[in-house]
């Protein structure tokens, strides 16, 4: 794999023409149901989301006690990380820091504040306190996978396709990261949504080119295969 | 690529409205870090950098338009783009807002609704104050734990050098509330005296409220500034609430920053660290350091001047740099005064004329993110 991903890159090199990025894998979680490459992998339709993810935890056999103490927007995130990354051996070519999180949500962790400020009358809890910030997810997933790489939260109101390319593109270009999770993981109460991409080099089988159109695509739902 | 250079910058602090005003304070020791008796914050007084209640950051007939949060970014945003002198209307030109918790505060003094959990979020201001200044592009927020401001300059480099925009406006803010302290209290990381940074006897942070600008452009403005010339982010993958006990992620960004400056370690000639004094904190950045071959390198924390600003201290403490090297003058580490880091470093103690070609600004915070930017002179 390892040579497949330097061949890609020197053959950008040595034409000066910018290399393929694809999407190596994506994520999505989403009305009660988790997909991976389009494709659904776990339902749980009457759940809560906290519930909801504590089932998909479970039926995935994760084992990863610290997964319990994490707020739900960093539950929401990791998990989709883990399926994002199960099974994706190219992520073992890279050293730590050449792996990065970007990822971006409109809600930065409001759901976690409301949690924080409603203790406030009492004894404020650092355990929810800490989950106060939205890179904490990012921290959580770095924790998991010892990946040390760029990271970078943003906050918009709705999902930026369009920046998301451009910016982790040129971050891929420049080689500051050869291998970057991005994508949107948002929550506030009920609603929410997480859609993650695992974005390189060099495209194998079912790889698709990481475009614009085709991040929306995925982020819109309209690739997903029929749930069953 | 394209170069980076330094256009203008503003600091709006509880010891000034601009950057000049600030940094005299600095010079004459002045610390905006005193005992406050804020019921509406804590019920026990407290150290921290805070604005007088009655401080006002714009005129009459817009104030009531904005928070407080707000108010004093668009105070830092027109100087800095008043004496920048860009269109901020134009395509090639973009606003970056960097805060932890923004209007964090507006839970504890509205009623929560559906109106307010959309008035609350960052990106809700960052449009109200991009439509302000007539910005034609859509603004990016950046919400990075303590490494915010810090990141928006990091960030910024890259939108300039890519040549995707010529000009980015980067400003910071965060305004200190009950929400904010309380969290620190919970952590015990509040020091009960004003913050004594790689100082024997540190004992925790003071929080401080302020909001700064900086404008970068791939248009220079004089013959000689100062550029950003390097710059990168980390994370430790180690703890979320902890820094690394090694300093390794904060100098592999330190290294990685210094390649893409194309200088080495023997050319820093300061180092702006983040300083908070925490026991850990601290310590690990002194790692860093001796990782990096720097520990002869002259350091100073801002911390007992300005408090932990935490997402403006990136920005405020790059300015702060920026102005050491224009004026070449080193500040000195308010409250250190004997070295309490297992490593040893240079950390200053007294205000030196030096002059300053390259500095590095390093800056740390939860969720084990790390940040590093070089800054050079021309």
């Amino acid at each position: 794999m390892e040579l497949q991903y330097s061949a890609a890159i020197k053959r950008s090199k040595k034409t000066d023409l910018i290399a393929e990025k694809t999407i190596l894998a994506s994520c999505v979680i989403s009305n009660n149901t988790v997909y991976k490459n389009s494709r659904p992998l776990f339902n749980s339709p009457d759940a809560d989301l906290p519930a909801f993810l504590v089932n998909a935890y479970t039926h995935f056999k994760i084992d990863y006690p610290k997964f319990y103490k994490m707020d739900t927007l960093s539950k929401l995130g990791w998990l989709a990380s883990e399926m994002l990354l199960a099974g994706e051996n190219r992520v073992n070519s890279f050293q730590p820091d050449e792996i990065g999180i970007i990822l971006s949500n409109a809600n930065a962790s409001l759901d976690t504040d409301i949690k924080h400020f409603n203790t406030l009358q009492g004894i404020a809890s650092p355990a929810i306190f800490v989950y106060t910030l939205p890179n904490i997810m990012i921290g959580e997933i770095c924790i998991r996978n010892n990946f040390k790489g760029e990271n970078a939260f943003f906050v918009s109101s709705s999902f930026d396709a369009e920046f998301t390319e451009s910016y982790i593109s040129k971050l891929l270009d420049r080689q500051i990261l050869k291998l970057c999770i991005c994508g949107w993981v948002d929550l506030l109460e009920t609603d929410y949504k997480a859609v993650l991409f695992l974005v390189g080099f060099g495209k194998e089988g079912q790889d698709i080119l990481f475009t614009k159109d085709n991040i929306e695509q995925i982020f819109s739902g309209q690739s997903h295969a029929d749930a069953g | 690529m394209k170069e980076v250079f330094v256009v203008s910058d503003n600091i709006i602090s509880p010891l000034g409205f601009t950057t000049t005003e600030n940094f005299k304070q600095l010079t004459k020791s002045v610390s905006g870090v005193q005992l406050q008796n804020r019921k509406d914050i804590s019920a026990e007084s407290f150290y921290a950098s805070l604005f007088n209640q009655d401080a006002l950051f714009l005129t009459d007939k817009i104030r009531d338009r904005y928070t407080k949060f707000e108010q004093i970014l668009i105070a830092s945003i027109q100087t800095a783009i008043d004496d920048a002198g860009i269109d901020v209307t134009t395509k090639k030109t973009i606003l970056i807002i960097c805060s932890t918790k923004g209007n964090i505060s507006l839970l504890e003094s509205e009623e929560n609704n559906a109106v307010l959990k959309k008035r609350i979020t960052l990106p809700a201001s960052a449009a109200l104050i991009a439509d302000y200044f007539h910005f034609n592009q859509q603004p990016l927020v950046i919400s990075n734990a303590c490494i915010s401001g810090l990141l928006g300059i990091v960030t910024a480099m890259r939108l300039i050098q890519s040549g995707q925009f010529e000009n980015v406006v980067v400003a910071g803010a965060d305004v200190i509330t009950k929400f904010i302290l309380s969290g620190f209290q919970s952590f015990q990381a509040i020091s009960p005296a004003p913050c004594k940074p790689f100082d024997a006897e540190r004992d925790g942070i003071n929080l401080g409220e302020g909001a700064a600008t900086i404008v970068l452009s791939s248009n220079k403005k004089s013959e000689k500034g100062i550029r950003v010339i390097g710059g990168a982010t980390s994370n430790d993958a180690n703890h979320i609430s902890g820094p690394s006990r090694t300093g390794i992620e904060l100098n592999q960004v330190i290294q990685k920053a210094l390649k893409e400056a194309a200088i080495d370690a023997s050319k820093i000639d300061f180092i702006s660290a983040h300083g908070t004094a925490t026991i850990y904190n601290d310590e690990m950045e002194a790692k860093a350091m001796h990782l990096a071959g720097m520990e002869q390198v002259p350091v100073n924390s801002l911390k007992g001047y300005f408090g932990h600003t935490l997402g403006a201290a990136g920005l405020i403490e790059s300015i702060i740099t920026i102005q050491q090297m224009r004026d070449k003058i080193i500040l000195p580490t308010k409250g250190f005064q004997e070295m309490g880091v297992a490593k040893p470093v240079n950390i200053t103690k007294t205000l030196v004329h030096s002059e300053l070609r390259h500095c590095l600004k390093i800056a740390s915070g939860f969720g084990g993110c790390n940040g590093a930017a070089v800054f050079g002179s021309y």
